[in-house]
């Protein structure tokens, strides 16, 4: 008797949840929220480096955050009206279902069950990852299926190790994993050669082997072993808010297709291109569609510049991360870029 | 029952000089001796050598991340740049004499009420005038202050805060927790017994957690408590639990006699509690009591886990960046040490004070 009532204790407490999350969900009003706050607020991790993280100054850097200053300046004109919190790994989904933050700009990954069950939608991928392997280069390996019952160190990240073991079954292999909770100490352990490889996302192995004492003592292996597309994440249920997102990526995506750069897009507004008039407000009503002022993709690239710059300013071959653009380059360029057109 | 009373103050220690003969005689008084005092002189001068080495030798005192790189030593410059964000996180850069002049303002009143000569009331309405500014100076918003909403700050103010505002408020709740269990009225009792042991049941992630993580899902959409706050109060209620089971110790210390000797001089419940009970129960506790007070501000760095920047976090963010990652990655560490280090190894020296105190004046 006793066990029923608490069952149905529990049930009613998880259908309340169930409820509350539903109504929070289906609120069509994110766009009218952030606009009376008068700021956005965007939900950013700062494990690594490149993506978010705090300047001298304390001011946040970043990919990730350079991606919601773009959404700020299209629904605002201004970039810097976001604020930022800091989610981790466990609180990143609660905080946006909650409504405590607009955007999760975050280094996660689109993946089928996040969409379809955890009432988020995706915008478009902005930064294609994927997990690699990286080996020291006198272990003389040229693929990670030779490495066979080696000492693998990773993060315990959320798919990190399940990729590795899905990558040996198909091979016929085994692997050891050797897990840390704190990167310094991941990356000291490797470059000390206590592992006989690291596996991580290739940007974050780039970031590692661009700090070893020599870096060409390590080799990043071809084989990439999973795939992580990177996308910005909105709650589910409010269509407007997502488009908003989506086509502010791909905006930004767009303008370095079209050549348009934060230094020249007052000279670019002139163009005779009938899409580059559109995007920029000179012609059509692209932002008014969205509920946003016809120039906002125009503030958007003049406040954070468009796909390239942020890349080079961030991550990119002159910053100490020296990532290439590898996938992430347009189409046009052999990447996988692409982005919807502005008609 | 005199005897029992005599044996409640701990015997005098005695504490013989020794003189150097002695001494050399205990530490080289056989071969086995000299060998481990040897052995332990020279593990110790080689641990030496290599702090010593790699705090200043081998050190970087000014230069680039890429200086740093190619020595072995600590990067001191790493240090200097970041030092203010480690301090104040996310807080406004030109707004950082705020969090600053909070700080001072709370470390001066804590000096001001850990000396004696200022025990009083007024010292109570001091330390209440001190909470305000502090508050308004970090949230600003009126008088002049722009606001910096709760969600900016970080750093070292954050975690004094949380511990010193946790503990300040959860020790009253503590106390009345444990009169309420030794009560003999049934209800409190049971109320107290069921309150602690459920707080105590759970570690202080998961009560975090659940603020965090949970409340918002049953609250409607739009309305959010403070994530701060939040915290706050989960660690309010936790260290109550925690030190309401310390401060139970200290009653069940006391011999019962007491207690009736106060009814017996016609004293109310609270009368004998606020005058003769408390007194003698919470001097007794004094040592388990600073280290739990010392575990907590020490816990508060599990804040980490619901998002908020406290002062071990901010260290480990500033390693974050791109600059510095991989390069300074002991330096944050040993200086979030030291800081640590100072501010407990304070609070231990000073129960060792009080209870000096204490002796002297009860005896």
């Amino acid at each position: 008797m006793k066990s029923t009532w608490v069952k149905r204790f529990v049930f009613a407490l998880l259908a309340a949840c169930a409820v509350l999350g539903a109504t929070a969900a289906s609120a069509q009003q994110t766009l009218e929220t952030v606009k009376k706050r008068g700021k956005l607020v965007c939900g950013v991790s700062m494990n690594v480096a490149g993506f978010a993280y705090a300047d001298n100054k304390g001011v946040m850097q970043g990919f990730d955050a350079d991606v919601c200053r773009a959404v700020a300046a299209a629904v605002f004109g201004a970039p810097d009206k976001v604020d930022f919190v800091l989610t981790n790994i466990n609180t990143r989904f609660q905080a946006l279902q909650s409504g405590e933050i607009d955007i999760l700009s975050r280094q996660t990954t689109m993946t089928f069950s996040r969409e379809a069950s955890l009432g988020l939608d995706f915008g478009p991928t902005v930064f294609y990852d994927g997990q690699g392997i990286m080996v020291p280069a006198k272990l003389g390996v040229a693929s990670a299926k030779e490495l066979n019952d080696a000492a693998i160190c990773i993060l315990p990240g959320t798919t990190t190790l399940q990729n590795l073991a899905d990558f040996f079954r198909a091979n016929n292999g085994k692997f050891e994993s050797v897990v840390f909770e704190n990167p310094d100490e991941l990356r000291n352990t490797f470059f000390s050669g206590r592992c006989d490889a690291l596996s991580s996302d290739r940007s974050d192995l780039a970031s590692i082997r661009a700090v070893a004492k020599n870096p060409a003592d390590y080799v990043i292996l071809p084989d990439t072993i999973s795939k992580e597309p990177l996308a910005p994440a909105v709650r589910q249920g409010d269509d407007n808010w997502r488009d908003i997102v989506s086509f502010t990526a791909y905006g930004i995506i767009a303008a370095e297709e079209k050549g348009i750069t934060q230094a020249n897009i007052d000279e670019m507004a002139k163009s005779e291109d009938p899409e580059i008039q559109r995007m920029l407000g000179v012609t059509g009503d692209l932002g008014p569609m969205l509920g946003l002022d016809n120039k906002w993709l125009y503030n958007a690239v003049k406040g954070v510049g468009n796909y390239g710059e942020m890349f080079e300013r961030n991550l990119g071959e002159k910053t100490a991360l020296g990532l290439t653009r590898g996938p992430n380059n347009q189409w046009t360029n052999g990447g996988l870029l692409y982005a919807a057109p502005f008609r | 029952m005199i005897a029992e009373d005599i044996s409640l103050s701990p015997a005098p220690r005695y504490r013989p000089s020794l003189s150097l003969k002695t001494k050399l005689r205990a530490y080289f008084g056989s071969p086995i001796n000299s060998i481990i005092t040897v052995g332990c002189i020279l593990v110790i001068a080689w641990a030496l050598r290599h702090v010593i080495s790699w705090l200043f030798v081998d050190a970087v005192f000014v230069g680039t991340p890429a200086i740093c790189q190619q020595e072995s030593g600590a990067c001191w410059p790493f240090l200097v740049a970041k030092i203010r964000f480690m301090l104040f996180g996310f807080y406004p850069f030109e707004e950082q004499w705020r969090p600053l002049l909070a700080l001072l303002l709370f470390f001066g009143t804590c000096g001001t009420a850990m000396v004696p000569v200022f025990w009083g009331r007024h010292l109570l309405f001091g330390g209440l005038a001190a909470c305000v500014i502090i508050f308004w100076l970090m949230l600003g918003g009126f008088a002049g202050l722009a606001y910096v909403p709760t969600s900016k700050w970080g750093g070292l103010p954050l975690s004094f805060m949380l511990s010193a505002v946790g503990l300040v408020c959860a020790f009253p709740l503590g106390v009345l927790l444990a009169l309420a269990r030794a009560s003999e009225l049934p209800a409190i009792r049971v109320l107290a017994v069921v309150f602690i042991e459920l707080v105590r049941g759970v570690p202080l992630i998961s009560v975090l957690f659940m603020a965090s993580v949970m409340l918002p899902l049953f609250l409607p959409s739009g309305f959010n408590i403070d994530n701060l706050l939040r915290a706050q109060v989960a660690i309010i209620l936790f260290a109550a639990a925690y030190i309401a089971e310390v401060v139970r110790g200290g009653l069940q210390a006391l011999p019962k006699g007491q207690a009736e000797a106060a009814s017996a001089m016609g004293l109310h419940y609270w009368q004998t509690m606020r005058l003769i009970v408390l007194p003698q129960a919470l001097k007794i506790v004094i040592p388990p009591l600073v280290s739990l007070f010392i575990g907590f501000f020490q816990d508060t760095t599990l804040v980490t886990i619901v998002g908020l920047l406290d002062f071990l976090d901010t260290v480990r963010a500033a390693m974050r960046d791109p600059q510095w990652q991989g390069i300074a990655v002991l330096e944050g560490y040993v200086f979030a040490a030291v800081v640590y280090l100072i501010f407990s190894a304070t609070m231990g020296a000073y129960s060792r004070y009080l209870e000096r105190r204490f002796r002297v004046g009860h005896d």
